[in-house]
């Protein structure tokens, strides 16, 4: 395939607001269920192991009209969880049999609630995490979540989800993290080529496909782009940060391309790439899950960091990683976890003598000049540095 | 009433109002001096505190969301959060949050003019509200040297207390929490120091919730929502398990018992409340910065709020739950775990639900609040199932804790009227 | 006679209604709102008593046989002939406060040039007077304010140039000015004003010679009649200010809801988009409120923000839909933000999009607003009364239509031209209660 098919089969499944892909899936087998997730992690393997398709649920873009949703919230509340609301009120998540609202914010976890109330036959469930890394009592706390997660999903299944199941998953999902990094690691490297756009369409295709479908496209995408011939730009090479939950219009990371920044590190759907090593295929399952969640995963606004010295290292870290020359912060307006981690990662930044810029979105902001003049005017400035 | 009456009730305002007001003032001396005295300092938040814990190692106890309340009522908030926001925090974000920043990058004082002190501790419950963790990451920058110890209070979201979620707590306390305490304070722990406190918890628990359900009478001897806020003051604070904290509540106790006997309304910043016209139930916490102002909308119009949940932050204590001697880390456990922005929406639904009904009120209003969306997300969706299980009508206002800019005077008297109006109409035709 | 008011102190504009005893509605007045919430209320209040006398002086011309087919053209010359002499009454008032401001140590240096010109442009505003209200004649506006405003600002410019005084001197005079004049009621004057607009019209309309003594006669005989003010309601965004005692106020939901109610004795659902603010109200068969909803703090989506756009599009308001209806092509708009929409706009316009189709999006944006607001009251229930000033823009209510019909199928809309009189509607008939003794019940 081309990339250009590649690219306008994501962009499909990104515009279907109906979640056509997972009623396809789901018709091809009789009983098949699907399980819809929202951000920022949740252990999808298990939810594989189940038989079931899970369904990464990011809210409605910029295409969809909110009128339903709005009416749950106040105007000081961020966009996602409206246009979420939108979508099932509207019975475009009827395909989905359940929802996971993992712990990321005070909005999400109330949502679950939310949901509980408004669709009483659904499976619903509020994964939380632990914010305490210690074996002995995040990892224990942390493995019985998981645990009753696996005995909602065989309830709700009708059937037992074996350790041989979940170590199959463990490793078809390394199969995909490892594509994925292989992705990132080759637009660091030819930025021009795979361009960030198209990684945000192909990463969302990840959120409705299954993850064997996925996994080989992402391989499809790399074998097309390297043949492809595009020009070289005079970009400088940013990080992306801020987007891990509420998505950014497509023309927001668009702008930000067309403005002279080459984005090579970002954290759109980093459910995709949260537990960074392999997880070990053989032995306990859920007690790797666990020690991977617990000493192997990325770090975002959501999660607490233990001590003073290491706040902000990740960002730092990334910048050096990928030969970032500078960062630029989107955050969603209203986003608890965002807006009040950033302050600190500006500390990190500048006292890594780190440029950075910083602006606000929302899921459906229409105007993107202010964002293109920002983008624009801080990739001047880097290159002026630089010179 | 004649005069003596009202000479009576005058002093025994006083009398618990005036206890607390020592009490405070006290706790931000005490506060001002420990640096130089070397009393190690703790500060943490009031959903979820341990302070008997803290007791317990000889922290003293200081409460940053008490200081901006405590700084909004004396119209100091409003520049900490403009001088915050200066420095770079969002507009978007939680007011708390910004004015204690706000009033470290002033100077650090308190709320009573006396030097804030440096923390040795950061107590870090994180219970109910996503913000605290950001917020004390955030004042870990400040203080480099100062510890921060984690505790953190899984969401009771299926409505219930797991095995796991107490287990996950208690071992925190006792594999963590404890031995960061021990190590700061210097002091060993002695777990019947932590019995003996929590004896004054109980005694203090049981008054307070006969305080709060006195409401049920007809008329109510207090409001349950604005002098609410004062009533549970010392409980959610530096002062549960003293002994100051449960002579407060006994005297309060005694206070509201006469009022009671004598029929008589909860007392108001303009005297007795004459005619209890509306029984309202309330969602959210108040306005801080035009406190005053906004229970006189209430109280000119004969509203009397007969239950909050605002009153049940650091502690749901009407449902039966006591600090329990016998377990103590078990009952430190389910204290934090009970806390009210702990509960999923369902339960708190079924909260408003049941006080509609238990107090007789007229009707649910909810105050939402900017600051907070642990309260706030949701509101809507729990004011139409509240509204259709009770038959009783609902409004929405929507204000913000220490911001002064977010409190539109007029928008929310004209709500608050139409609100009244609105029940006065419909009580009208059901007669 | 027995008068029962309603007065609705809105934002933008304050409206009166006339209710008789049997609740029937006798007459309407409207001005704009100012500062002064009295006096805004005062001269509406003042202007539906004049309306309820031309009511009354409709029902005795009747009764004038001789007038035969002449009644139409005799009632519209008597109400434009008066509008003229109330208009003309307030000119003399700002020529002479025009002339009192002049004579402002700040002005000095213009001397007696200044003098001149300021009455070389009353005298030329005066004479175009009958003009403005002459038959067919097309007025953009019936306030004082704006009439008197635009003629004054068009003649003392030209007056500026040829008398060699500064043009914003003059503006600055009448700037001065007008709020003065706006801030008096002329109560007293106002049969004196029907009296030489009855004369006027004897003379336009010398066929009627014959009967004018007959109509004299009834003029008079309705002129004598007493509007007793027996009882006033208030309501309005303003409500925490009113000109009223505590008894006299009802909160704007309660007006509005028993408003839609009294207009249309089905409504279940009223939607009112005003100046500032949204109102979604549920009512029952009584036109007693279920519950309501407002816009919350944020005020996107209302009123004002038409305003904001016609005046970024550099249009009048009331173009804004008609250009907005030549739409062709489905336009999205995701701000409702006042504080973005004029950057929006400029954003779309410089991608070259359509202006009407950009207009038509913005209307709908508005509308999906209110239709948020109406999903949190409760939804919309058959039959659905819309009303505020926004119900006069033909592209607000086509967009509201379709999502009217989108989301909750077919309801029967109502929207009454007289809309905008809603809460003082209301609030008429909260006051005929009143009297009656009766605190909520429907009449109807």
């Amino acid at each position: 395939m081309s990339v250009q098919k590649i690219v306008d089969r994501c962009q499909a499944l990104y515009d279907d607001l109906d979640f056509n892909a997972v009623k396809e899936w789901k018709a091809k087998e009789e009983g098949r269920k699907a399980i819809g997730y929202m951000p920022v992690y949740v252990p999808r393997e298990i939810i594989h192991a189940a038989g079931m398709l899970p369904v990464g649920v990011l809210g409605g873009g910029d295409q969809l009209e909110v009128i339903h949703g709005d009416a749950y919230y106040q105007s000081y509340i961020c966009r996602i969880p409206r246009s979420t609301i939108e979508l099932g009120v509207t019975g475009r998540l009827d395909c989905v049999d359940g929802m996971l609202f993992p712990s990321i914010c005070d909005v999400i976890r109330n949502l679950s609630g939310m949901w509980k109330l408004l669709f009483k036959d659904k499976y619903v469930r509020y994964f939380d995490a632990p914010q305490t890394y210690d074996d002995n009592i995040g990892g224990k706390f942390y493995k019985q979540e998981m645990q009753e997660l696996i005995e909602g999903l065989e309830e709700l299944g009708g059937r037992k989800i074996t350790d041989e199941d979940l170590n199959n998953s463990i490793a078809v999902y390394n199969e995909n993290r490892n594509v994925i990094d292989e992705l990132y690691a080759y637009r660091s490297k030819a930025p021009w080529k795979a361009l960030t756009s198209e990684i945000y369409l192909l990463l969302r295709a990840g959120m409705v496909l299954p993850v064997e479908e996925h996994t080989e496209l992402l391989r499809e995408y790399l074998s097309a782009i390297e043949k492809e011939d595009r020009p070289v730009r005079d970009n400088c090479r940013v990080v992306l940060n801020g987007t891990f939950c509420e998505q950014p219009p497509l023309g927001l990371v668009k702008s930000i391309e067309m403005a002279g920044c080459y984005i090579v590190d970002d954290d759109f759907m980093l459910v995709t790439r949260w537990l960074q090593e392999d997880v070990p295929t053989t032995g306990d399952p859920v007690q790797n899950l666990a020690d991977a969640f617990l000493h192997q995963s990325a770090e975002t606004a959501a999660k607490y960091v233990d001590t003073e010295e290491a706040k902000g290292n990740f960002i730092v870290d990334s910048v050096k990683k990928y030969a970032a020359e500078g960062v630029v912060f989107a955050a969603p307006s209203f986003c608890d976890p965002a807006l009040l981690d950033q302050p600190m990662l500006h500390t990190a930044l500048n006292n890594n003598n780190i440029p950075f810029t910083a602006f606000q979105y929302a899921e459906n902001s229409g105007q993107m000049q202010p964002i293109r003049e920002q983008a624009g005017t801080f990739a001047d400035s880097i290159k002026l540095w630089s010179a | 009433m004649n005069i003596k009456d009202q000479a009576s009730t005058v002093a025994e305002k006083e009398d618990s109002m005036w206890k607390q007001k020592e009490m405070i003032n006290e706790n931000y001396e005490l506060l001002s001096t420990a640096n130089e005295r070397g009393q190690k300092v703790a500060s943490t938040f009031v959903p979820g505190n341990i302070n008997e814990l803290l007791m317990c190692f000889d922290f003293a106890r200081n409460f940053p969301e008490t200081n901006a309340l405590q700084n909004a009522m004396r119209k100091k908030s409003g520049g900490m959060i403009m001088e915050a926001e200066k420095s770079g925090h969002s507009e978007d974000v939680c007011t708390y949050v910004k004015a204690d920043l706000g009033m470290m990058m002033k100077g650090n004082k308190g709320p009573t003019g006396l030097p804030m002190p440096d923390p040795d501790l950061l107590m870090l419950s994180y219970t109910g509200c996503f913000t605290f963790m950001k917020w004390f990451e955030l004042v870990r920058e400040q203080y480099p040297q100062c510890e921060t110890a984690m505790l953190h209070v899984p969401y009771q979201a299926d409505g219930n207390i797991t095995k796991n979620m107490r287990d996950y707590v208690v071992k925190q306390l006792k594999e963590d929490i404890i031995p960061t305490m021990e190590r700061v304070s210097g002091v060993k722990f002695d777990i019947d120091r932590l019995r003996e406190y929590m004896i004054q918890s109980q005694k203090a628990e049981d008054d307070l919730v006969y305080v709060l359900q006195s409401a049920k009478n007809k008329p109510s001897p207090i409001d349950a929502y604005f002098g609410g806020v004062y009533y549970i003051g010392p409980i959610f604070t530096a002062f549960r398990g003293t002994t100051a904290a449960t002579d407060y509540y006994a005297t309060l106790r005694k206070e509201i018992e006469a009022r009671v006997a004598a029929g008589l309304g909860p007392i108001t910043p303009e005297g007795v409340m004459k005619e209890e016209k509306y029984r309202i139930v309330v969602e959210g916490p108040p306005n801080w910065t035009h406190f005053r102002e906004f229970w006189k909308m209430f109280y000119d119009e004969g509203a009397v709020v007969v239950a909050s949940t605002y009153t049940k932050v650091g502690g749901v204590y009407d449902n039966g739950f006591r600090h329990d001697p016998q377990n103590p880390l078990e009952s430190l456990a389910d204290y934090c775990l009970g806390c009210y922005t702990n509960l999923n929406l369902p339960a708190r639904t079924d909260m408003l639900e049941k006080y509609i009904e238990d107090y007789q009120a007229d009707g649910l209003l909810i105050n939402s609040i900017k600051s907070c969306n642990s309260f706030s997300a949701g509101q809507l969706l729990m004011l139409r199932e509240v509204e259709q299980r009770t038959g009783k009508p609902a409004a929405f206002i929507e204000t913000d804790l220490v911001d002064p800019r977010y409190f539109s005077p007029a928008n929310v008297k004209n709500r608050l009227e139409s609100y009244f109006q609105m029940i006065s109409q419909k009580r009208d035709r059901a007669a | 006679m027995e008068c029962y008011i309603g007065i609705d102190l809105g934002s933008t504009t304050t409206k009166a209604v006339v209710m008789d005893e049997d609740y029937n509605v006798l007459g309407r007045g409207i001005t704009n709102s100012r500062s002064n919430y009295d006096i805004a209320a005062g001269v509406a209040k003042h202007e539906a008593l004049i309306d309820t006398r031309f009511m009354l002086f409709r029902n005795a011309m009747k009764n004038v046989a001789a007038l035969g087919d002449k009644y139409e053209i005799f009632m519209d010359e008597l109400e434009r002939n008066f509008r003229l002499e109330q208009y003309l009454e307030q000119l003399i008032d700002l020529d002479e406060t025009c002339t009192k401001a002049s004579e402002n140590t700040r002005y000095t240096e213009w001397g007696s040039d200044l003098t001149e010109a300021l009455a070389g442009v009353f005298k030329r505003v005066a004479l175009e007077a009958p003009d403005l209200f002459a038959p067919g004649a097309q007025r953009k506006s019936d306030f004082f304010r704006d009439i008197a405003g635009s003629q004054y600002s068009t003649i003392s410019e030209e007056v500026a140039k040829e008398a060699d005084t500064p043009f914003d001197v003059l503006l600055n005079i009448y700037d001065r000015s007008i709020i003065d004049v706006e801030n008096r009621i002329y109560t007293e004057t106002t049969n004196q004003n029907l009296m030489r607009a009855l004369d006027r019209t004897l003379v336009n309309l010398p066929d009627l010679a014959p009967v004018a003594d007959e109509v004299r006669t009834e003029v008079q005989k309705v002129l004598g009649i007493d509007l007793e003010e027996t009882y006033v309601i208030g309501t309005g965004y303003g409500r925490a200010r009113l000109p009223f005692s505590k008894d006299h106020i009802r909160s704007e939901i309660l007006c509005h809801g028993l408003g839609a109610h009294i207009m249309y004795n089905d409504t279940r659902t009223v939607l009112d988009i005003g100046g500032q603010d949204t109102k979604a109200i549920q009512v029952d068969k009584d036109g007693i409120v279920e519950s309501f909803q407002m816009n919350d703090r944020c005020a996107a989506g209302c009123g004002r923000y038409l305003g904001y756009i016609a005046d970024e599009m550099n249009v009048g308001l009331h173009e804004l839909g008609p250009i907005a209806m030549e739409s062709t092509r489905k336009v999205r708009i995701n701000s409702t933000c006042t504080v973005f929409a004029g950057a929006e706009l400029r954003d779309r316009l410089s991608l070259g999009e359509n202006r009407s189709d950009i207009l038509a999006g913005l209307h709908r944006a508005i509308i999906l607003r209110a239709m948020s607001i109406l999903s949190r009251s409760g939804g919309v229930h058959d039959q659905f009364t819309f009303t505020g000033g926004v119900a006069n823009n033909e592209a607000a209510v086509s967009a509201l239509r379709e999502l009217i019909k989108e989301n909750y199928g077919d309801v029967t809309i109502n929207i009454d031209p007289d809309s905008i009189y809603t809460g003082a509607l209301g609030g008429s008939t909260f006051a005929r209660r009143a009297v009656e003794g009766i605190p909520t019940e429907a009449v109807a």
